[in-house]
């Protein structure tokens, strides 16, 4: 009985799909990462949240794009840095043109010790380290969603999608605070810093 | 008293006896033919590497001991069941058998025999012979198997494989590439929690242990690809924890590497000196 209500209670607590909106020849996906959720059922853990096509945030790191098409991704990157306890992702994979855009710079790869978090997903070959916020930044934010005018970088990047499927993605910076190697709670739970980007 | 109320039958036993014996001897000849000639050579894990061909014959050799051993208990318990099943009004059970000392005997030194003979073959096995404790380490954990090494870290994180060839200027890629009929020396390790590197058709496993550096070696024998998978259990995303390796020829495995150095030049430059050891500090969390 103990099994199946847990078994029922994880299913139950699968995170909602959001779909990107849409845009020229593919789909506009807009996400934020926080140093704190700042609700239930975990104020304190680091998430991601993602904009629906009606400008409305959204609690939740399962992502709908369309197949064979372009994303356009924006992240409002909101924590401040953790640092890449691997440096390997400190270089940016599998975008177009391999680049990303920090605050309207183009880059390659990031200095791995001012990296916050990273979107990668590894069964596509993408890869993007996100610049943290400088530790003594004035105005950061502590509750999601956070505002843009709070101490912020903007990360852009485009990537292909290929064919359908239900591909995972998450960081790779052990970025949960008070957990043994930084490896644990929302980086164990779909919805906070990990989750699956759906190809349709 | 049920023996008392039924004939011996010992012409009949005997009769039995025979019958079982010719089934289960057929049997036992067209199973181990089938598992040396036709299924063994598709057994797991392959013949990438010599630690992957010895460890597929002892896998058949096993298969080949449990077949006299499974068709035994199979045909005596369908033979028993066709033969002594228990007719419609029948009253009481079958005289059971007591103080048959040479069953008792027989039974006992086939076991014994069985669970000794393994027993000193895995004994043989790890400590005698040249094949070693798997993993391709030889017979001594820590011997090293002579002539010119590649050097590559495995390293393992949740949830992905990396590896490192430090000899071309630390290049680190997400595909394990290996030149074929050259010794490889591969240093396992983990950031993080425990995971285990197994390459499946090579015939290698080592543990992934943040700080620990685990030295395995192997020599693929021929150019192809082989599976790697994370064998221990390492938090959500274990499952992901897989990649596809390749054994190149050597003139195509160079023309890879230079590619990759190209390729991860821009995070190259920011990469640490090579260590065999990672330690982590685990409260490395600025956020």
């Amino acid at each position: 009985m103990l099994v199946a209500l847990y078994v029922v209670d994880f299913l139950a607590a699968t995170p909602s799909t959001v779909k990107a909106a849409e845009a020229p020849g593919g789909a506009r996906l807009t996400l934020q990462t926080v140093a704190s959720y700042g609700h239930s059922p975990h104020p304190d853990w680091v998430s991601y949240l993602v904009k629906d096509g009606g400008g409305k945030w959204h609690h939740t790191t399962v992502f709908q794009v369309p197949a064979h098409s372009l994303v356009h991704v924006t992240i409002y990157q909101y924590d401040t840095a953790t640092g890449l306890r691997n440096p390997f992702w400190s270089q940016v994979r599998g975008t177009v043109g391999g680049t990303m855009a920090v605050d309207g710079r183009t880059m390659n790869a990031l200095n791995p010790d001012l990296a916050s978090h990273t979107f990668a997903i590894p069964d596509m070959g993408i890869s993007v380290p996100l610049k943290g916020v400088a530790d003594d930044a004035k105005n950061q934010c502590s509750v999601a969603p956070c505002p843009l005018s709070m101490a912020h970088t903007t990360i852009t990047f485009t990537f292909r999608t290929g064919k359908k499927g239900k591909y995972r993605w998450q960081c790779f910076v052990p970025c949960a605070a008070s957990f043994i190697f930084g490896n644990g709670g929302p980086m164990q739970s779909p919805g906070w810093m990990d989750g699956y980007l759906v190809v349709v | 008293m049920a023996s008392e109320a039924l004939p011996s039958g010992a012409p009949a036993e005997r009769s039995h006896g025979r019958r079982l014996l010719v089934i289960w001897g057929a049997l036992t000849v067209v199973g181990v033919l089938l598992i040396v000639f036709v299924a063994g050579p598709h057994m797991p894990p392959g013949d990438f590497s010599q630690e992957a061909r010895d460890q597929r014959e002892i896998n058949i050799l096993l298969a080949s001991l449990a077949v006299p051993v499974l068709f035994g208990v199979w045909a005596c318990l369908v033979y028993i069941v066709s033969n002594f099943r228990q007719g419609e009004g029948a009253l009481q059970d079958g005289p059971p058998v007591r103080g048959h000392s040479r069953l008792q005997v027989a039974w006992v030194v086939a076991t014994a025999v069985v669970v000794l003979s393994l027993g000193a073959f895995g004994t043989e096995e790890l400590l005698g012979s040249a094949k070693g404790a798997g993993g391709g380490q030889g017979p001594d954990p820590l011997a090293v198997p002579a002539g010119p090494k590649l050097q590559v870290q495995v390293i393992g994180q949740q949830w992905a494989w990396t590896f490192r060839y430090p000899a071309y200027g630390g290049v680190e890629t997400p595909e394990l590439a290996l030149p074929a009929g050259q010794t490889t020396e591969l240093h396992v390790t983990s950031l993080d929690v425990s995971h285990s590197f197994w390459a499946i058709q090579l015939g290698v496993k080592a543990d992934a242990i943040p700080g620990s550096d685990n030295v395995t070696f192997v020599r693929p024998r021929r150019t192809g690809t082989f599976e790697i998978r994370c064998a221990e259990l390492c938090g959500l995303w274990h499952g992901h924890m897989h990649n596809t390796g390749t054994v190149m020829t050597p003139s195509g495995f160079a023309a890879w590497i230079r590619q990759q150095q190209v390729a991860n030049a821009p995070a190259t430059r920011t990469l640490p000196p090579y260590s065999t050891h990672y330690f982590p500090d685990p409260q490395r969390r600025a956020g």
